[in-house]
């Protein structure tokens, strides 16, 4: 090949390397066969505990849920996962139309009118709606009301302090307020009173944005339903492996009047000269690639295989399919949390509100039991004290279709110990 | 050849799949719940059964080019071969099963695994400390600028402008953008590299950075990197390293050594974790020592062979990623780096490099090539030549998707017309790149005896060209209120 290219080594290929910039060799290990390799991936998978999912009671964001098998039959096609973003529609249908399954599924389940083709999780979709408001508004302060994840709130300031727009907390907007940031249910598990806040938005003219639990959906009245400007939420649950906390896959779905706003890829239906229906990525000059600097964001890759999971397990379920594991996960929680809350000192943190299958308790010596959980082989609740000062002795369990009684009364046998 | 959607093939007789039941005794959510917060009707999911889904996700399939298929030379995107042991160890369940909130004791092989990648994707760019946090590449540059941002505002500094070269990736001005920067465009010199009087030009006290790839978008080794850095820190700005073509150089050299402050990487380029048909990928950012302090929350620390999450940095930046980044790409591209080692990634930028300046060497004949070679491990060509015959770029490109090679990226960078960027990488043997270079010469040739029929191409694929003007006119039709047909979604017919 150097004599096709009429050169007599690599060396002169590299020619415009300044000399001094050259290194001798990568301070690296020497490569290892497949075998090898594996032997020492496997080794390393090793030291982490896996925790069973039917005794696994922590949320916060990443849930145990079951995931048909269908889903990775289908993501492990390599036709899926070694494709690339489609910029030539022609030869690339396959991924174009599941991608645009997956706006619509979205779209229906938020009962929006548009959902993009996908984000990265759930707290930069929540920065990116935000950007979309004080884009729409032109105003510079986002409310944040409630409990919203502790993460998403995170990246919603890392966000918004480049961009100098302010984070306030509270469920008073202003009209300095570009969007009123709610979620729903919230990082505690509690059922907000999204309405009332969306009409609190509205009537300073801010957007309402709703972070939304897909699985939920199947009970609860959907974003549009009750006003919401923007939906958006993490997808995880939607047939994703916790894998330490990603890849997942954000969504984001808005009406109408905000789609020119909307960040990263859509893909809309287009025919061809013979009439034959074709699916091809839409509003590009709303991206980087074509707007640069005048784009809506920086998006360019996205997670489009999550989005795949995702539509794969929606579809698998249908909508009688959903409603039943949200139904399901319903019950055992509040089973669950009868139970808990008989417990000698235990007691529901809000006992007045509701939730639908995470929930807080505040419980004597939380650290504690969690230790005593652990050394059972069961993943106990998530101890919120962590983030939020106030909540001193509350915990958060989760309860979904995965934790079957008889992992309940395991539960409760060790926490009666 | 086409499928209907999932949609169109849903069927209400269909059962639902079986799945776990509650006690039917136990108050569900319409008992509980006011009905006011309920959800009345039901949402319009398909209803199909397992096996009608598994047959229309495989003729999906069906309808697409990938690199397990297809020559896939797109250039700046690296579409090399992703090794399957790197998916069999991604999907280990002592790593797929992990709950980002487990105790730290319980997921140290987890911690040691994301230390070890640090410390060796450390030693491929030449940089102090490294952030898994960013799960993709533009996300990764804008956490540099961020920190970057955030460094300077530190000590005092108010600088407001980033510098963009007229070749960079989009993603770069708007990236600079979402951190509220001004982007200031410098230009390409007549030997497709940075024109150093016009960066001169540009540097100011306001000048927060310079973004640059290197070797850049036309695949050319910027020779003067070492003034360019100068002149950047002279002017008390930092210089950013876009990683979109790290794959030129491993072992050869380090963005580190040529003065960059901070680098990102993408792990989906260079290290062979899947592009999924557009992500997930990862976008780690490896920065310099003064950067270090602004990293975002958490790193991971190991003392004594003990590992824990860092989460007390009070300079970070924060959070720009739920828990720690795309975890399971960075198990898929550790697990690369051990395959190949130190020996074996030099060698692949090494074929890298050979593999673009032999098919360059190839096609050199039959399309222009604006500037003068060696190239790295991409190259731009150019179809200008043939504007007499009425063809263009983007005919070349159906053309090749109708003769099984998907298509180099098109009209990009801008600064050339008729742009043709093609990245072959390293994992593509001499045959393919002869059987690429011989399709272009049919082409070419197809373009001059009858170019109509290149305007017709693709004619063997699903579809043949789409018309994306009238999409957009309907979808504008629908954002106007002018029409209810989306176009964006399936809507059921009224």
């Amino acid at each position: 090949m150097l004599d096709a290219i009429g050169v007599k080594s690599m060396d002169e290929l590299l020619v415009d390397i300044p000399r001094s910039l050259r290194i001798k060799e990568l301070e690296l290990p020497a490569g290892l066969s497949e075998f090898e390799t594996m032997a020492e991936i496997t080794a390393l998978a090793a030291r982490n505990r896996v925790y069973p999912d039917r005794l696994t009671f922590r949320g916060g964001g990443v849930y145990r849920r079951f995931v048909p098998a269908a889903v990775a039959a289908v993501t492990s096609k390599p036709e899926f996962y070694t494709a690339y973003t489609p910029y030539q529609p022609e030869a690339s249908q396959g991924t174009l139309q599941t991608i645009y399954e997956f706006q619509t599924m979205i779209a229906e389940l938020t009962s929006l009118d548009v959902a993009n083709a996908s984000l990265y999780d759930g707290a930069t979709a929540v920065a990116e709606a935000a950007m979309m408001a004080h884009i729409q508004t032109d105003r510079t302060e986002v409310l944040v009301a409630g409990y919203l994840h502790p993460e998403y709130l995170e990246v919603l300031r890392a966000f918004s302090e480049g961009r100098g727009i302010k984070v306030r907390k509270g469920s008073e907007p202003s009209q300095k307020t570009a969007a009123v940031i709610f979620q729903q249910p919230d990082f505690l598990g509690l059922l907000t009173d999204a309405e009332a806040l969306t009409e609190a938005a509205h009537r300073v003219g801010a957007l309402a944005i709703a972070c939304v639990d897909p699985i939920s959906l199947a009970i609860l009245k959907p974003p549009g339903e009750y006003g919401a400007d923007i939906a958006i939420g993490e997808g995880q649950q939607l047939g994703l492996q916790p894998s330490y906390g990603g890849p997942h896959v954000g969504f984001i779905a808005c009406r109408r009047e905000l789609v020119r706003r909307l960040p990263g890829r859509l893909v809309g239906a287009a025919h061809d000269a013979a009439g034959r229906r074709g699916f091809v990525l839409a509003l590009a000059a709303r991206e980087q690639h074509i707007r640069r600097e005048k784009a809506t964001s920086n998006i360019c890759t996205n997670h489009s295989l999550c989005a795949l999971a995702a539509s794969v397990y929606m579809t698998y379920m249908g909508p009688e399919g959903l409603r039943q594991i949200a139904e399901v996960s319903f019950k055992r929680a509040h089973s669950l949390a009868d139970r808990l809350a008989a417990l000698p000192g235990w007691e529901l943190a809000f006992p007045d509100r509701q939730f639908l299958n995470e929930f807080p308790l505040r419980v004597p010596k939380a650290p504690a039991v969690i230790r005593k959980l652990a050394r059972k082989g069961i993943l106990g609740p998530l101890d919120v004290h962590r983030w939020f000062r106030e909540l001193k002795g509350v915990v958060t369990f989760t309860c979904t279709e995965v934790n079957d009684p008889g992992a309940m009364d395991e539960l409760l046998a060790v926490l009666e110990s | 050849m086409s499928e209907p959607l999932s949609f169109e093939l849903s069927r209400p007789s269909a059962q639902p799949p079986r799945l776990p039941e509650a006690d039917p005794a136990s108050p569900g959510p319409a008992d509980v719940l006011p009905a006011g917060m309920l959800r009345a009707r039901p949402p319009g999911l398909p209803r199909l059964s397992e096996p009608e889904i598994m047959r229309h996700y495989s003729r999906m399939a069906s309808l697409n080019y990938s690199i397990s298929e297809q020559f896939y030379p797109l250039g700046s995107c690296t579409m090399k071969y992703n090794p399957v042991a790197n998916e069999a160890a991604a999907a280990l369940p002592g790593f797929a099963g992990l709950h980002p909130y487990q105790d730290e004791d319980t997921v140290q092989g987890a911690l040691e695994l994301m230390w070890r990648l640090e410390r060796a994707l450390c030693a491929i760019v030449g940089v102090e400390r490294v952030t898994l946090q960013p799960a993709a590449g533009a996300h990764g540059e804008w956490t540099a600028l961020r920190m970057i941002q955030a460094y300077q505002h530190s000590r005092g500094e108010a600088r407001t402008e980033v510098l963009v070269p007229d070749s960079a990736h989009g993603t770069n001005p708007a990236s600079a953008a979402l951190n509220g920067f001004h982007v200031v465009e410098v230009k390409s010199g007549a030997d497709g590299r940075l024109h150093l009087a016009d960066l001169e030009s540009k540097l100011s006290p306001r000048t927060a950075a310079l973004m640059l790839t290197n070797p850049n978008t036309l695949g050319l080794f910027e020779r003067e990197i070492l003034d360019i850095a100068h002149l950047v820190h002279s002017a008390g700005a930092m210089l950013y390293y876009d990683g979109a073509n790290l794959n030129a150089f491993m072992g050869i050299c380090r963005p580190g050594d040529m003065g960059f402050d901070a680098v990102h990487m993408n792990l989906h380029k260079t290290f062979t974790t899947p592009h999924g048909g557009g992500g997930p990928g990862a976008g780690p950012v490896g920065v310099k020592a003064e950067l270090v302090p602004f990293l975002p929350a958490p790193t991971v620390e190991r003392t004594d062979g003990h590992l824990t999450l860092d989460f007390k940095r009070p300079r970070s930046i924060g959070r720009v990623r739920s828990f720690y980044g795309n975890f399971g790409m960075l198990v898929r591209a550790y697990t690369y780096i051990v395959a190949m080692g130190g020996d074996g990634l030099t060698q692949a930028s090494q074929d890298a490099v050979l593999s673009a300046n032999y098919l360059r060497k190839q096609m050199e004949g039959d399309l222009e090539m604006p500037h003068e070679g060696p190239c790295m491990h991409e190259f731009v060509a150019s179809a200008r030549n043939l504007s007499h015959e009425g063809v263009r770029a983007l005919d070349i490109a159906k053309a090749l998707l109708d003769r099984d090679f998907y298509a180099p990226t098109i009209y990009f960078p801008l600064v050339v017309p008729e742009a043709i960027m093609v990245e072959p990488t390293e994992t593509e043997s001499k045959a393919t790149l002869d059987a690429f270079a011989r399709a272009i010469k049919e082409i070419v040739a197809e373009a001059r005896s009858n170019p109509q029929s290149l305007h017709d191409e693709p004619k063997n694929l699903p579809v043949g060209r789409l018309d994306d003007v009238a999409a957009a006119r309907h979808i504008n039709s629908y954002l106007q209120g002018l029409s209810e047909d989306p176009v964006l979604r399936w809507k059921a017919p009224a």
